[in-house]
């Protein structure tokens, strides 16, 4: 699972290589995001997923898991959700949990 | 169209890959391609973490379009669904961050985008048969 890290005052954005995160993949996303969060002190974490054709039910499982290890002091949000993800947020109600930019540069805006 | 696919997750993330470049895929509109992909993968998905979970086998899949529908029957040869009953996939009201689910998504994503679901396990062999809804509009809203 190739994800490349950045930060941008004060938020860590990643950024998802892949086209797919999928049952194949999902426990590499979480190890691969445990590892470049733990290396950042950024209280703000952004996953941009523009890259990303396809999220699965395991792909939205470690997308969870990924916020739930960074609450309560750091928070995820998420950014470019293609279509087919933005469904699976959508039909999960997920989208109601997650702060969701439509693309990581609006995000950024808000940067402190 | 008719698919077999290796009962792993490897196996299921390249005929997922298979499958949205095939002519059958390309035929549908660009709500019911992405229905299929999501209720195609959760299907397969589920097959190889429970029905192979201690055995190995292949997943055949015959998939086809019906007037812009798709009609599916999955069938593998693994381990039956417990009682011989799918899943009821209710949806979980979300509570606070601590105490999200990080799984259970899969039989509510597959009973909220198909009809017709049936489960047999006839002679040893699980088959699972649904069509796609049809969606209101033509994108994958």
């Amino acid at each position: 699972m190739e994800l490349v890290a950045q930060e941008h005052g004060g938020i860590l954005v990643v950024r998802a290589m892949q086209d797919r995160i999928d049952a194949a993949g999902a426990i590499q996303f979480k190890d691969r995001m445990r590892e470049l969060t733990g290396a950042s002190k950024a209280n703000r974490v952004m996953l941009d997923m523009s890259n990303v054709a396809f999220l699965d039910s395991s792909g939205l499982g470690a997308v969870v898991a990924v916020l739930k290890a960074l609450a309560p002091d750091r928070k995820l949000e998420l950014a470019g959700l293609t279509p087919t993800v933005q469904k699976v947020f959508r039909l999960t109600r997920m989208d109601s949990i997650f702060t969701i930019h439509a693309a990581a540069s609006d995000g950024l805006r808000h940067a402190g | 169209m008719h698919l077999t696919v290796a009962g792993t997750a490897d196996a299921v993330r390249q005929a997922m890959q298979d499958l949205a470049a095939s002519p059958l895929f390309a035929k549908l509109d660009e709500g019911s391609r992405c229905n299929a992909e999501i209720v195609l993968a959760e299907v397969m998905n589920n097959i190889v973490e429970h029905a192979f979970a201690t055995q190995s086998g292949e997943i055949d899949l015959v998939l086809e379009n019906r007037h812009g529908r798709l009609q599916c029957v999955v069938s593998d040869t693994g381990s039956a669904m417990p009682d011989l009953t799918l899943p009821k996939g209710s949806f979980q009201p979300l509570g606070p961050i601590e105490d999200l689910p990080e799984g259970g998504f899969g039989w509510f994503l597959i009973r909220s985008l198909t009809e017709g679901l049936e489960y047999q396990r006839i002679g040893g062999v699980n088959r699972l048969s649904f069509a796609l809804i049809q969606e209101q509009s033509p994108d994958c809203a």
